[in-house]
């Protein structure tokens, strides 16, 4: 089995330059690489294209790496909760894409499949169709998008094997498995990493030869973006 | 005149036994508190969740379990959870029977604005595109009129849009309202005690009204 196993979210990413195209998984602050988040501000990579469906919140997720000047461009498909991503938006100093979020996911998951583009009807007339091909297939209009062009993948599942093989867990899944699949470099952390063999084949989300490097996180905060409860009668 | 619990009461009614249901945020979240009782609804989250259940209890909330409005959830007997891209194949492939969303302007033809005022900080669309061009079954849930009391029901739309011709049925706190193909608002029911001139007044778009139009009936 070949051995994925990086040290820690510094060697996992140690190799991302000024300008490259990240994906990183996560919806809000749900299921996000918590750890390479933390390893990219140490590093201080900067000029970053970013392709996450949104962009955290002032201080946790991608917003700690807009405070520290390193986002040059998010590809998202909702960007609110922000004040600092606000800021910078208004200032000209981000430049922001918002693309629908079913196309977002799609553009991950045809780059994954090796697929060129897509064609899909989310945004047809409206400012989203501005510029792209438009064809008709049995009497309905579709835009073509294209497949995602990322540099690295970062992603984070629950449980992970040595082989590179993972499981996510809950509705943390979200788009790190579509987004595993199209980083021409996957990096995977893991809140549990265990030795091949021990995970069943059968329960795998995500086989290991999408996967490049893989290490056990340390820490996660998993903070809630909104904390709704009921009370017991 | 409603309040936002009546729109949400009477959208219910909409539902029917066996249907794949996604709610948008807002009003529509609400519809889930009026579902009939011996109806069966699988409530959808397009973050990756079928059979979205209810708040979970103090002390229980789960980091990794969310709805798409980021909300703490909890699953259900049958619930079933899956990537984003799946997700929006099942609707793309309109495997969810009805969407109910909110919206800052309809038109006449069924043209939806609800993501963009221009001059004001976007956040974006979310899924609410991908809904609403897929989607078999649209119903809009909103304020008849805005807050400086203009018409949400117009001819064409002047806001940004978020999808065209797609919207079938609108539920407002003045009255039902169907978007008939040919264009134009068709009205079904008032709300109780709204006079179909009091809708008229309030319905920018071309509005068609039989001469006696029910009142709704709330059980």
């Amino acid at each position: 089995m070949i051995n994925k196993v990086v040290s820690g979210a510094d060697e996992a990413i140690s190799d991302i330059e000024n300008g490259n195209t990240l994906m990183l998984g996560g919806f809000g602050l749900c299921g996000i690489p918590e750890n390479c988040i933390t390893a990219l501000v140490k590093k201080g990579v900067k000029d970053l294209t970013c392709i996450s469906n949104n962009a955290g919140v002032d201080d946790f997720g991608i917003g700690l790496m807009l405070q520290q000047r390193q986002v040059k461009k998010m590809i998202s498909s909702y960007v609110g909760e922000n004040a600092e991503f606000e800021r910078q938006l208004l200032s000209g100093e981000l430049e922001v894409e918002l693309i629908p979020q079913g196309t977002l996911a799609t553009r991950c998951m045809a780059s994954g499949y090796g697929m060129p583009a897509i064609f899909t009807p989310a945004g047809v007339g409206t400012e989203v169709a501005e510029g792209k091909e438009v064809r008709n297939f049995n009497g309905k209009d579709y835009l073509m998008e294209y497949a995602f062009d990322a540099d690295f993948a970062i992603v984070k599942a629950w449980k992970g094997d040595t082989a590179g093989n993972l499981i996510f867990r809950s509705t943390s899944r979200n788009f790190n498995p579509v987004m595993a699949m199209a980083g021409k470099i996957t990096i995977a952390e893991v809140e549990e990493l265990v030795e091949a063999g021990e995970l069943d084949p059968d329960h795998i989300h995500t086989p290991g030869v999408f996967v490049h490097r893989i290490f056990q996180g340390a820490g996660y905060e998993k903070r809630i973006e909104q904390r709704t409860v009921r009370t017991k009668n | 005149m409603l309040d936002k619990d009546g729109i949400a009461k009477r959208i219910a009614k909409e539902i029917k036994d066996g249907f794949y249901v996604n709610l948008g945020i807002g009003i529509p979240t609400l519809v889930a508190n009026y579902i009939p009782a011996g109806i069966n609804v699988v409530l959808q989250s397009e973050n990756g969740l079928l059979g979205m259940g209810p708040f979970p209890f103090e002390g229980e909330e789960d980091a990794d379990l969310i709805n798409a409005g980021k909300q703490t959830i909890t699953t259900l007997p049958g619930s079933s959870i899956f990537d984003s891209a799946l997700s929006f194949g099942m609707i793309r492939s309109q495997k969810i029977d009805l969407t109910i969303l909110g919206a800052m302007e309809v038109s006449e033809n069924g043209d939806i604005a609800n993501w963009k005022i221009p001059g004001k900080m976007v956040k974006g669309m979310g899924g609410a595109m991908d809904l609403v061009a897929s989607a078999k079954n649209i119903i809009v849930a909103m304020q008849h009129v805005n807050k400086a009391g203009e018409s949400k029901l117009l001819p064409k739309c002047t806001l940004p849009l978020t999808g065209v011709n797609c919207i079938k049925k609108i539920v407002t706190e003045l009255a039902v309202l169907d978007v008939l193909p040919e264009g134009g608002f068709k009205l079904i029911e008032r709300a109780p005690g709204v006079s179909v001139d009091y809708i008229r007044q309030a319905t920018t778009g071309k509005l068609f009204a039989d001469d006696n139009v029910p009142e709704m009936i709330f059980d």
